[in-house]
């Protein structure tokens, strides 16, 4: 249980997957212009990380270890990734339509949210099991759901304020993300061991 | 004649005008993640640029016989095919560099720059402007990588490929190895390019 909270309460302040590991930095800076939208995204993507970490899991427990196809663990993830994104889309299209209005446009893009592959490659290297990886695999979705909506507060205020002509869109959103990632340090040290 | 000059055109269009990192911003994660030191930097570049090489070359051979429905699949699996030989040559002959880049060689398969370039470029063009323009994307990344990784390592470790270039009396600034500074150096290098195009 303690193993558990540590790696929950790591995966979302220490090593946030945003600010500290720079996995899923696409949508971190392509979908925070709003909040509204930059909610829907965090909702699609924790909620895809969590059902990837499972399934890759589980596909690499089952498939890949007893058949020693280690080596074919890129190909397969991404393959996994891709049709499990397509299968969500579609359970989401024929039961609700609110949810598919709401989340519909960002699902395509996840596939290539280098986050999710991300977390799916860290639970086989740091050799959790099937519960630890479903945890992390929830905090790292949740910790990227926070930097996004932090970011996207901080980028609607920012709308009001004086910014030099070519420092405006990326270059600032840059400087935000380095303000954040300063503030995150904060949390280092956070658990002793 | 033609077709070398329209080469030529598509590699510099990749290295300056269409630079991946700073101009169309596309794979951020690595040119962040591993922009810790040169090696890593150079490292990393020449991975992608292989994975590029590869996935244009064969995207555009097939293009003619891809059906377009399931072209985005093929795309990815043949890029995946590419990332796992980078991923068993680095880990056999680089034992280092496959330590210090980690998760960040798989995760090349989801580097939106090379899926871009097969969508945008090399699933439409023949086999010689897809190399032209590989290699010139190719380069851009890896300049840019060199460019970010340089300050970072001067800045933070106060060396330059590991030879301490700015003396024993520089105290060396460690967050510019950690993220922040990442951050912070990737923002003031696009805003000077901003700067510099908006002057011309």
């Amino acid at each position: 249980m303690e193993k558990l909270a540590v790696i929950f309460f790591s995966v979302v302040l220490i090593n946030n997957f945003v600010l500290a590991r720079f996995l899923g930095l696409c949508p971190f800076l392509g979908v925070s212009k709003e909040f509204r939208p930059a909610l829907s995204m965090g909702i699609a993507v924790t909620f895809v990380m969590t059902l990837a970490s499972a399934v890759t899991w589980v596909f690499y427990h089952s498939l890949l270890v007893p058949y020693h196809l280690g080596f074919l663990q890129t190909i397969v993830f991404i393959l996994v990734i891709a049709t499990l994104v397509q299968f969500v889309e579609m359970v989401i299209a024929k039961t609700s339509p609110l949810l598919q209005e709401a989340l519909g446009i960002y699902l395509p893009l996840i596939t290539t949210n280098c986050a999710v592959l991300g977390v799916s490659l860290l639970n086989i290297k740091q050799g959790y099991n099937l519960i630890e990886t479903i945890i992390h695999g929830f905090g790292g979705g949740l910790g990227f759901t926070m930097a996004l909506l932090i970011m996207s507060a901080i980028r609607e205020r920012l709308e009001f304020a004086k910014v030099p002509e070519w420092m405006k869109g990326f270059p600032i959103a840059f400087v935000l993300a380095s303000m954040m990632a300063f503030a995150f340090f904060g949390f280092q040290g956070f658990f002793s061991s | 004649m033609n077709v070398l000059n329209r080469m030529g055109d598509e590699f510099f269009k990749g290295v300056w005008r269409e630079n991946p990192t700073f101009r169309i911003v596309l794979g951020m994660c690595p040119s962040l993640a591993i922009s810790t030191s040169v090696v890593n930097g150079v490292g990393m570049g020449l991975a992608a640029t292989f994975v590029l090489l590869g996935s244009n070359i064969m995207v555009s051979l097939v293009r003619n016989i891809t059906p377009s429905k399931i072209r985005i699949p093929m795309f990815i699996i043949i890029i995946s095919t590419f990332v796992t030989i980078v991923e068993l040559v680095t880990e056999a002959y680089t034992p280092d560099l496959h330590k210090a880049l980690g998760i960040f060689i798989p995760l090349i398969v989801v580097n939106c720059i090379i899926l871009a370039r097969a969508e945008a470029f090399a699933s439409k063009e023949p086999l010689w402007y897809s190399i032209a323009d590989a290699i010139g994307m190719g380069a851009g990344f890896t300049l840019a990588l060199v460019l970010i990784s340089g300050i970072r390592e001067m800045l933070g470790n106060g060396t330059l490929l590991g030879v301490p270039i700015l003396g024993l009396h520089y105290n060396p600034s460690i967050v510019m190895i950690m993220p922040p500074g990442a951050f912070l150096t990737i923002a003031l290098l696009i805003g000077l390019m901003n700067y510099i195009t908006r002057k011309k």
